[in-house]
């Protein structure tokens, strides 16, 4: 999958936890730079990314994602080692 | 985990985007019409955050079901699960407002009158506490002593929570089944190790049962669904440890349709009729085209088997109070012939209370089928193996519950089980014997052919009204009654058990239950009223109603004669009455005034109150003996 598209249906997902469709996500964006990023909607993200993906991140992946970027790297690793 | 039985949605977040935009009073329908659709995770927030937006914290006005307070007592991470239960609870057409308890503090907010608890004032309170506040952190005990004191406290802690929450709140009470989240150490045979906590949660989630049934405590078992589904589909290690989920939120939509169909069971809403079309449904083939020896049912076949296991199971589900239908397109000499004369055909032509096999589209006939069995069309299931079918019922007839089949039949008695529309919570006699009454209505309708005359039909029927105040044997059937009868209800309020209960043991409250027989057989209970005094002599009727199987025979003459009985016994001069009009009561708008009352007054939207003086009453003749009794 491309970047581009990891990229696409994360703004997607975020959106639809957040309710806002006016987010647009770089890979250095943060939670606190996104206005109802908190801890409870970041475990909505982060299950919707797992459920809209099919993929099952780990505990310590998750403790150290700094922002979008490493989201979407993660993202690509995790669908690699699915393929 | 999704939810298979439901069609998926070709474009929600369009859909979701139009209802944003649609007018008030047409949002809840709109969400309730999506909610019939399979939803997933993110769909499930979407949704909900258009129930917040446009609703806030206040129910949609003119709701025809009772609206949900619901508390959830927990130990371990809920609010994920939330929209989930808003959504569930949508789905059946229900408004729930929820409410959390602060971690740890669920007994001091129980306890404390001024607590958010106690002012958020719910009306069903769930306990959901995950293993690990039941059976604790310590390490293992060495005897079964130890073990059994563990079991003990938990079981006491439990009914605490129940006992608290009744006395201080007076709401209904669901409790959860906690999952299995300790992992055996011995293995197969765990039970041999005293003070396993694997082995611990297994009995609590037994004697839990027996518990719950003698205190009048609902099961939300998600053990048992975790046990078919897989714990990997309810429980995520990862968010256990990130967040203290027990149930992971992937889990959440399922979970909440689970609460949706369990607070409608408690309304006294679950579907009452499975209706099944026949050809590729009841059998493999096509009786009109391959004949009786050219179906496959039985004979050793996997398919034929399987058709024979859903049969089976369809049975089974008859024979618990759920009312049998058939529709399908095909003659109908065609249709009977497997049921007269296929030697392994489980069910019998006695079996099904209403046959209808024509031509007609199945909409209409569906309709036909409400009509003869004296229900409504959001009563009925409709199975049908053809999508083609499915969809036309689903656009004319939406209130009818259509689920989509698996292709194999292998799989259709388990696809029908998931969907829980046929939920309950109890059981009554009545239930049991429904089926055979829904046949002898039959045979009534029949004799009274054969008679022609109405009166002289009526007469025959020998009919005894059998009447006495609630009382402890017929209060689960009486309160059942008060929740599920729309359409000849007066006044449509809704009792929970603990109301009726109180009606019965107030002296300023007159309580009747009515039950009918007649020479086919025993209708049970068909009639409640409610009546409760108001200023000297004047007796005001909160509830009348009663059951349609036996409309057209002066029962509701006999009832209100021995309503003049009891009241006047007690002083009583007049009776008030009160028609207040829903979407489905039409059929009693002229109830009191067909009885001799006079019109007091009526609003502009059709509510209407009546008054009868015993003295101006006229005398009734109808052809029933009445009699106390139980």
């Amino acid at each position: 999958m491309e970047r581009s598209e990891i990229y696409q249906r994360l703004t997607k997902i975020i959106i639809q936890v957040l309710g806002d469709d006016q987010i647009v996500l770089t890979p250095t964006t943060t939670a606190e730079d996104v206005s109802g990023w908190d801890s409870f909607n970041h475990i909505n993200i982060i299950v919707g990314t797992e459920a809209e993906f099919g993929i099952k991140f780990n505990a310590s992946e998750l403790e150290q994602l700094k922002n979008v970027g490493d989201f979407a790297s993660l993202v690509e690793k995790r669908l690699g080692k699915k393929n | 985990m999704n939810m298979p039985w439901l069609p998926h949605h070709p474009d929600l977040t369009k859909q979701i985007n139009e209802i944003k935009k649609a007018a008030p009073q047409e949002v809840w329908a709109g969400l309730t019409a999506i909610a019939q659709y399979d939803l997933g995770f993110l769909e499930t927030i979407q949704v909900d955050k258009v129930l917040k937006e446009k609703f806030g914290d206040t129910p949609p006005p003119a709701l025809s079901t009772p609206t949900v307070s619901l508390a959830i007592l927990s130990s371990s991470t809920t609010g994920q699960l939330l929209p989930g239960i808003r959504v569930g609870a949508l789905r059946h057409g229900i408004w729930v407002s929820t409410y959390m308890t602060d971690y740890g503090q669920t007994l001091q907010e129980l306890m404390d009158p001024a607590s958010s608890l106690h002012r958020f004032k719910p009306t069903v309170v769930l306990i959901a506490f995950d293993a690990l506040s039941y059976f604790g952190t310590q390490s293992l005990g060495r005897t079964a002593d130890s073990a059994n004191r563990k079991l003990g406290n938990a079981l006491e802690q439990v009914q605490n929570l129940w006992r608290l929450s009744r006395e201080k709140f007076g709401c209904r009470i669901i409790q959860q089944t906690p999952l299995p989240l300790y992992q055996p150490l011995m293995g197969q045979n765990e039970h041999r190790l005293p003070d396993s906590p694997a082995h611990l949660v297994r009995v609590f989630n037994e004697r839990i049962r027996d518990l719950a049934d003698g205190q009048k405590v609902d099961l939300l078992d998600i053990q048992s669904w975790a046990a078919r589904d897989g714990m990997k589909e309810w429980h995520d290690p990862v968010l256990w440890h990130t967040a203290k989920q027990e149930v992971s939120p992937k889990a959440s939509p399922f979970y909440g349709e689970l609460i949706g169909r369990l607070l409608a069971a408690q309304q006294g809403r679950s579907y009452k009729c499975l209706v099944m079309d026949l050809d590729n449904t009841l059998w493999a083939g096509v009786i009109g085209d391959d004949g009786l020896e050219g179906i496959k049912l039985g004979q050793g076949s996997a398919i034929g088997e399987a058709f024979v296991a859903f049969q089976r199971f369809v049975r089974d589900l008859g024979s618990r109070g759920i009312i049998l239908a058939v529709c399908s397109k095909n003659d109908e000499k065609n249709a009977l012939e497997p049921f007269e004369k296929h030697p392994e055909m489980i069910l019998k032509r006695s079996d099904i209370a209403c046959f209808v096999a024509n031509w007609n589209d199945k909409a209409s006939n569906l309709k036909l089928i409400a009509k003869q069995l004296n229900i409504g069309l959001d009563s009925l299931v409709f199975v049908d193996d053809n999508p083609f079918e499915r969809n036309q019922v689903r656009s004319e007839c939406p209130q009818v519950a259509v689920p989509e089949l698996p292709e194999d039949p292998s799989l259709y008695p388990e696809c029908i089980a998931s969907t829980g529309y046929f939920e309950s919570i109890a059981l009554t006699q009545d239930d049991l014997a429904r089926s055979e009454q829904y046949q002898k209505n039959q045979d009534r309708a029949k004799a009274q052919e054969a008679f022609g005359d109405i009166t002289e039909y009526l007469k025959s029927l020998d009919m005894e009204l059998v009447w006495g105040p609630f009382d402890p044997l017929s209060l689960p059937r009486v309160t059942q009654l008060i929740n599920k009868t729309n359409q000849f209800n007066l006044t449509t309020r809704r009792y929970s058990e603990e109301d009726t209960g109180r009606f019965a043991a107030d002296p300023r409250t007159i309580t009747l239950r009515f039950r009918l027989t007649d020479r086919f057989g025993d209708n049970g209970i068909i009639g409640v009223i409610i009546a409760v005094q108001g200023d000297p002599g004047n007796w005001e009727i909160d509830t009348w109603l009663m059951s349609c199987r036996v409309l057209g025979r002066g029962v509701e003459q006999a009832m209100l004669d021995l309503l003049i009985q009891e009241s006047s016994s007690r002083g009583g001069q007049k009776l008030l009455g009160r028609y207040i009009p829903t979407e489905k009561n039409g059929m009693v708008r002229d109830h009191y005034p067909g009885l001799g009352f006079s019109a007091l007054k009526s609003s502009p939207e059709g509510e209407s109150s009546w008054v009868l003086s015993f003295e101006k009453k006229k005398r009734f003749d109808y052809p029933i003996k009445t009699r106390k009794g139980i």
